[in-house]
């Protein structure tokens, strides 16, 4: 088990105050000027050195993302833009780091910027958050007031950073979607390249960021990319917050090593699986759009990007999801496909109209109205959406599906089998021909 | 999703403009965002109209906010249809959206679900008293705490059919409830109390400043730093379970006060100060949508905190930050508000 | 130049080329929806997904640049395959997509014989569906008198989203809802405000846009199809009219890269039932106050009778709007045998003199050398509904880079930003003066453009204002010999022309006003001069297409051919010659307007000498050679012009502009006869009414 003293975020129950003088105590702000004097390139680098991979689902080294951004202003401002708009069914992390250790983040965001020469930050939070929208407003105040931020700061680099927030959009969470949005448009995404790091937030170089990756870097730059490099394993490096829920004795947010295997996992800091480990029946590991990864599978397995990317699986968002097998697994694919459907924005055609058709075929399957032949189509239908989008929404919505035929093929038959072995007054649908 | 359609005329307000003190919140919001791009803060604005007109936009709304913006009718209204947390018809006083995405459906949503729908009849619609109307949405975001459902702009978490019904009751009647978990949880920590983050030199600041000896000895500083970070990849390497490197560790413990020391001592781990900072919204706001005046509550709340901190804010809590004029002081650096991006493909939109 | 390999032929492209570009250079041939050449790049329909080797997904074509592909790893030029298994699956997967929700509605379909997702599904689909769910019906929308919706067939390609946020800059449509709600509407189903919304039909790939008032007339298969041009305005759009035995059924817009590009306006496009309706089918001659049905023979002998009585110095002749180049030739030769010098096109009375040089009344540039100007003055023009398609010019140059327009007149919503400089002449004094910033802005440029139109012309102190503002061209160096950058905005399609013919008053001759005062001729000769009444005292002889203000003036009506009816000349506000083509024939009696000129010419005694319409243009190109230089403008001489313009002199008044074309719908006598556009005039008379409130 991590012990208490490499966790960055100390206040993740919020059992303390989120306030600046109690997160000053904590540890954040301490030394801020004194890293910034270490210099940009001084930043990047141990940045890179800790392995720090994005937390906000894809996993993309955050260092190099920093380092794209173009030395030099050709005129034109940078921006940063934090990802707050954590939507991704399962995952609650980012919520406590902002109603709780909002400091840890505001931080983050300033020695971000400094290392991007962004002077302004939007931070971008989810509409249904409107607590913690407050909450991290009242955290910049106070930083406001304490001349932490603003134009004129203690730390010398003028900076300004607004919280800006959404209304209900889970493609926002896409990083050229959350742009869009942020510009007052539909949140739609764009076509890339150009990336953002080129040309992103009003036309100008921009980098987004999870919050949990911006959140994490005054500490890693207090203690060294070298420390942060130490946790967890090759190339996936440091700690992480799990979001564990689901059939688990006691759901709760932990931050742990990356690597730390499922089963410390839940026997450690979520009281054990409910009703032994023989009841697990899968877990989706990484937010709903990973596919899930049957029990025999994942209970030893070490959670972190590379095993679980092995299992045909992924990380995602550490959003681990956990069903026993009192779940009827075939119905929550299917509300995870319903999920999908409602979250489309409708801009490319595969998703916008797959989403509804991939729905509507799970929920007969999970009726068992379904013909056998057609778990085949519908995973050609998947096929057919994933990697054909703009955005990655059409192969998140593929991948659950894919996932539960891979593992779950007979349970599908199964229940096809046992509905037309009954007289049902609906006849089951065939395709016209 | 069924189409998102405007509510019917006769539903319509026949006007609709913000209150004085929301025009200048919107004010306010329109100078987070550099000039000409005001359109930015349309989501804001709808959003604070919503809230200004009990809970649901009307068109005239609508019609106010692009006004406001400069933007074309049919744009904001684009906006206000993509995405969901804008009501176009009217809602309940207590506007309950029961979140049904897989962590909560696996942990008992249905059964709120049933429970709803049994006393309150289809989604969508009012209850005949006008206090409840509902509607099941996707993903909350508080999925450790699951069931959840947010009333209003508040989140009631670790739900079951029988608590629901009594917070509802007690809301309908007025009577004061907890936002949060109703079993007794601060936020999303293991049921009953977590056993990490118990460690007093956390939180009495001894650690701050511990972390510079990594940067002080500047003849070892090399030295020390290759050694560590070998040491902690050869660690990682062999160790299944590195060992903490210790750079950054606190040396001496001289905590006094820490909630560890007060747990030992019997006391509850948590100062009682630092509970109500941490939770400053133990009574809900779930004031019926129709009053706005709950900002000035709010602001008076939020200085009562930072009062607390001992950092009384000069900035109205509410109120953005103001804009930088020019806030470029490094020459290479231009200001990033003002200055004009020269290379917008999107003028024409 | 980059190297791109294309299902193994290598081509040597530009690198900002966008693959599908590419691949079209190569010869391959990419489907696709929602890309457009002349709209932005969206991407969302993906069929044009290619394989791009290396890449880990097939990539949309139609948004990727050859520059942003990665060289293989020896630095090969980076391979696309278009008829690879990857690429076929890709095409066939989105096809089915498409079509799941598409209602198999085709024999009903307008869209039906020119639709792209059946020509694609043909080519590229499969042959039968796996969808077996009910499909998504979608409500109709009401957009406008002039689109028919049938929102079940959208494919959401947003492209006349695109368009109205693009070209027209009347940013009426979108797409409310998302996901497979998401639905193409206007703002709670209000019409539309462009007056360039009937191209969206044209641009939509599926029947869920299809121009209402031929909804259900017509299918594509049983039109033949005419190659014309356009006279509803002076720009000369590119149209093609297509006919079903003798009726035009529909005006569509034809490519030309100088004048139109693709587009045209609703009036060019559905004036189309004007020319049914109204018509002058024979001629009529009035008795006893009366007009009563006549033949040929008796209206000519009328005329006759009429004209041989008279003084050559009371008679005169007058050219409208329409009138092509021949029939003007043809009257102006009439004329002159007779000894006729009160001659004059000028309808409005705009202070033009054809003496003072072409230059004095074209556009200088070209249209498509408004894309190369940096800064533009309008002076007493409305540029969106005088010259539709002029204007969608000047807001694709705004679109391209920073443009100052300013603009003196009426205080009009031109599509683009602009700064609104005042009213009438003392702005344009101002300017001069150097007491206005705007000024500034038209020194500065490189190449400034001062467009001004008849409104500011047409007028008593014309010639003081076409002189001061020649005099601030002069002054910004507006004019050089490779930048003409002033010019006057014709709104007559006829204009032109009949100034090139010289068709104004000879040494002594009655203007324009002076001819229609009472009394002022006893016989005035009127070529569909509908605009202007001619005062009483006079005998009045009107040839014309339709039974407007100008036939119910006349004492004999000789019935004309409209201009889809003729192959007649028209040059166009640029000064560039084109030809219409005959789609059909006039109704009942009515014939070819030079012919008509030509058998009265006889009846006369002063015989044309010409028999047929080569004829006449043979005599007319060795008169005025060129005429006969189609599609080409002549080269002006602009310079000496301005000279002279700026030579002018005068005192201009104080009184503001006023518009020229004061309602765009209804702007002459074929458009005042469709009642489609009477519809959208009294549409955008009630949006002005409520945009006053």
């Amino acid at each position: 088990m991590l012990a208490d003293q490499d966790r960055i975020f100390t206040n993740l129950y919020g059992l303390h105050s989120p306030g600046l003088d109690a997160a000053k105590q904590r540890g954040a702000w301490d030394g801020t000027k004194f890293l910034l004097e270490m210099g940009r390139d001084w930043i990047i680098d141990e940045m890179k050195q800790s392995g720090l991979r994005g937390r906000g689902g894809a996993g993309f080294p955050t260092g190099l993302k920093w380092s794209f951004m173009p030395k030099k202003s050709d005129g034109r401002p940078h921006y940063l833009v934090v990802n707050a708009d954590e939507s991704e069914p399962g995952t609650c992390k980012d919520r406590e780091i902002m109603r709780h250790d909002p400091h840890l983040l505001i931080e983050g965001c300033m020695l971000a910027s400094f290392a991007m020469a962004a002077h302004a930050c939007y931070i971008y939070i989810r509409g249904e958050y409107v607590a913690e929208k407050h909450a991290l407003q009242r955290a910049v105040d106070e930083a406001y007031a304490a001349r932490l931020v603003g134009k004129d700061n203690v730390h010398g680099y003028p900076f300004d950073i607004y919280v800006h927030h959404g209304a209900g959009a889970y493609i926002c969470g896409e990083e050229t979607a959350l742009l869009e949005s942020l510009e007052g448009k539909k949140g739609m995404p764009r076509l890339k390249p150009p990336f953002p790091a080129n040309m992103g937030l009003y036309g100008c170089p921009t980098t987004v960021n999870n919050v949990e990756s911006i959140a994490v870097a005054g500490t890693i730059l207090r203690r060294g990319g070298a420390w942060f490099a130490g946790l967890g394993g090759k190339n996936n490096t440091g700690t992480k917050l799990f979001c564990v829920s689901g059939h688990v004795n006691k759901p709760c947010n932990v931050e742990e090593e990356l690597g730390i295997t499922f089963r410390e996992l839940v026997d450690k800091h979520c009281g054990g699986m409910r009703g032994g480990w023989d009841n697990l029946l899968c877990s989706i590991p990484g937010g709903s759009s990973v596919p899930l990864v049957p029990a025999e599978q994942i209970i030893d397995a070490k959670m972190d990007f590379d095993t679980l990317k092995n299992l045909g699986s992924g990380l995602g968002t550490a959003a681990v999801i956990v069903l026993d097998r009192s779940t009827d697994i075939v119905s929550a694919i299917a509300r995870i496909a319903y999920f999908y459907k409602h979250e489309s924005c409708g801009q490319c055609t595969p998703c916008r109209e797959g989403t509804g058709w991939m729905w509507r075929v799970m929920l007969r399957m999970a009726e068992g109205r379904a013909q056998r032949r057609e778990i085949d189509m519908l995973l050609d239908v998947t096929k057919q959406i994933e990697g054909h989008t703009i955005c990655a929404l059409g192969d998140a919505a593929a991948w659950p599906i894919q996932g539960l035929i891979r593992h779950f093929r007979p349970e599908i038959e199964k229940r096809i089998d046992r509905y037309s072995a009954n007289p049902h007054s609906d006849p089951v649908p065939m395709a016209a021909e | 999703m069924a189409n998102r359609r405007l509510a019917p005329a006769s539903e319509q307000p026949a006007a609709f403009a913000f209150s004085s003190e929301n025009a200048d919140w919107a004010k306010g919001q329109i100078e987070k965002y550099p000039e000409g791009r005001q359109a930015s803060a349309v989501i804001p604005l709808l959003w604070k109209a919503q809230e200004q007109n009990g809970g649901w936009l009307p068109q005239k709304a609508i019609e106010a906010v692009a006004d406001e913006l400069g933007m074309p009718h049919i744009r904001v209204l684009e906006v206000a249809t993509f995405y969901t947390m804008f009501a176009l018809e009217p809602v309940g006083k207590f506007w309950i959206q029961l979140c049904g995405t897989v962590p909560c459906d696996s942990c008992g949503a249905r059964g709120l679900k049933d429970y709803l729908h049994h006393r309150l009849g289809a989604p969508g619609h009012v209850s005949a008293d006008g206090n409840f109307s509902w509607l099941e949405v996707e993903c909350l975001g508080a999925c450790c705490n699951a069931p959840m459902a947010q009333i209003n702009q508040d989140y009631y978490e670790d739900l079951t059919p029988d608590l629901l019904g009594k917070l509802m009751d007690d809301l309908a009647a007025g009577r004061p409830v907890k936002i949060g978990s109703q079993v007794g949880r601060t936020s999303s920590e293991p049921l009953g109390g977590a056993d990490t983050l118990t460690d007093a030199t956390l939180f009495d600041g001894s650690r701050v400043g511990a972390w510079r000896k990594r940067f002080e000895q500047k003849d070892e500083e090399n030295e020390a730093g290759k050694a560590e970070a070998a040491s902690s990849e050869q660690r990682a390497a062999s160790d299944p379970k590195p060992a903490r490197p210790d750079a950054g560790r606190a040396v001496g413990t001289s905590a006094t006060d820490a909630p560890a020391q007060r747990a030992a001592a019997g006391e509850t781990p948590v100062k009682a100060g630092d509970k109500v900072d941490a939770a400053d919204r133990t009574e809900s706001t779930a004031q019926p949508n129709k009053s706005a005046p709950a900002a000035p509550e709010t602001i008076a709340k939020a200085e009562a905190a930072g009062a607390e901190a001992g950092t009384q804010s000069a900035l109205p809590r509410n109120e953005p930050p103001p804009q930088p004029v020019n806030s470029g002081a490094s020459a290479d650096a231009p200001a990033p508000a003002s200055a004009p991006h020269p290379s917008d493909p999107k003028k024409g939109n | 130049m980059t190297k791109i390999v294309v299902d193994g032929t290598e081509v040597d492209v530009p690198a900002e080329y966008t693959l599908l570009q590419a691949c079209e250079a190569a010869g391959a041939e990419i489907p696709r929806f929602c890309f457009h050449e002349r709209l932005s790049i969206a991407g969302n329909c993906r069929m044009c997904l290619v394989e791009l080797k290396g890449a880990p997904k097939p990539v949309a074509s139609c948004a990727y640049a050859v520059k942003d592909c990665r060289p293989g790893p020896n630095g090969e030029p980076p391979e696309v395959l278009t008829r690879s298994g990857q690429t076929k699956k890709a095409r066939e997967g989105v096809m089915e997509f498409l079509l799941i929700n598409h209602p198999l509605d085709c024999p009903i379909c307008d869209q039906g014989g020119h639709c792209d997702l059946q020509d694609q599904a043909m080519a590229y689909g499969v042959d039968s569906t796996r969808y077996g769910e009910n499909k998504r019906a979608v409500e109709e929308k009401y957009i406008g008198p002039l689109v028919r919706t049938a929102m079940n067939r959208c494919i959401h390609c947003t492209r006349c989203v695109r368009f109205l946020a693009e070209v027209a800059g009347v940013p009426d449509l979108g797409a409310i809802g998302r996901g497979e709600d998401m639905e193409i509407t206007s703002y709670l189903e209000s019409a539309m405000g462009s007056e360039l919304q009937g191209n969206v039909a044209d641009l939509c790939p599926v029947g869920a846009l299809v121009h209402k008032p031929q909804s259900y007339e017509v299918r594509p298969w049983e039109l033949s199809k005419t190659e014309s041009v356009d006279v509803m305005d002076a720009v000369g759009c590119a149209i093609r009219v297509d006919a079903r035995g003798r009726e035009v059924m529909q005006i569509e817009p034809r490519v030309h890269e100088g004048i139109n590009e693709e587009w045209i306006s609703d009036k060019t496009r559905h004036a189309v039932d004007g020319l049914r309706t109204q018509r002058l089918d024979r001629p009529y001659l009035r008795e006893n106050g009366r007009l009563r049905p006549a033949s040929w023979g008796e209206a000519f002998a009328a005329i006759a009778a009429k004209v041989k009585g008279t003084d050559p110095k009371r008679i005169g002749a007058v050219v409208g709007d329409l009138a092509g180049v021949e029939e003007i030739y043809a009257l102006k030769a009439l004329m002159t045998s007779l000894g006729v010098t009160n001659l004059d096109c000028r309808q409005a009375g705009e202070a033009i003199d054809p003496a003072w040089g072409r230059a004095a009344y074209t556009l200088g540039t070209s249209i498509d050398g408004i894309e190369e100007a940096d800064a533009i003055l309008l002076v007493g023009t409305n540029p969106r509904l005088e010259a539709s398609l002029l204007n969608v010019r000047i807001r694709k140059r705004w679109r391209m880079g920073p443009l100052a327009v300013g603009l003196i007149g009426e205080a009009v919503d031109l599509t683009y930003p602009h700064t609104y400089l005042g009213a009438g002449p003392e702005t344009l004094a101002d300017l001069a003066s150097g007491q206005h910033s705007f000024g500034e802005a038209l020194k500065a440029a490189n190449r400034p453009l001062i467009i001004v139109g008849t409104g500011a012309l047409a007028r008593p102190d014309g010639a003081a204002i076409l002189a001061a503002a020649s005099k601030l061209a002069k002054d910004i160096g507006a004019v050089m010999p490779e930048w003409s950058g002033f010019g006057v905005l014709q709104t007559a399609a006829a204009r032109v022309g009949a100034l090139d013919l010289g068709f104004v008053p000879a040494e002594g001759g009655l203007d324009f006003a002076g001819m229609t005062q009472a009394g002022a001729l006893d016989v005035v000769f009127s070529l569909g001069a509908d605009e202007v009444e001619i005062g009483p005292g006079a005998f009045v002889v009107y040839q014309g297409t339709h039974g407007d203000r100008g036939a119910t003036r006349a004492d004999v009506v000789l019935p004309g051919a409209a201009y889809t009816e003729k192959s007649a000349t028209y040059v166009n506000l640029e000064g560039r010659v084109q030809t219409t083509n005959r789609a059909g024939f006039p109704p009942g009696d009515a014939r070819e307007d030079w012919a008509i000129l030509r058998a009265l010419s006889d009846v006369l005694g002063k015989r044309l000498p010409f028999d047929s319409l080569s004829a006449l243009r043979r005599a007319l190109y060795a008169e005025h050679p060129h005429f006969a230089a189609l599609d080409a403008i002549a080269p002006s001489d602009a310079v000496t012009t301005l000279e002279t313009l700026s030579g002018l002199g005068g005192e201009p008044t104080r009184t503001g502009f006023v518009a020229a074309v004061p309602d765009f719908y209804l702007s002459n006598a074929i458009a005042r006869a469709s009642r489609v556009l009477a519809e959208c005039s009294s549409l955008a008379r009630v949006r002005g009414l409520e945009a006053a409130e």
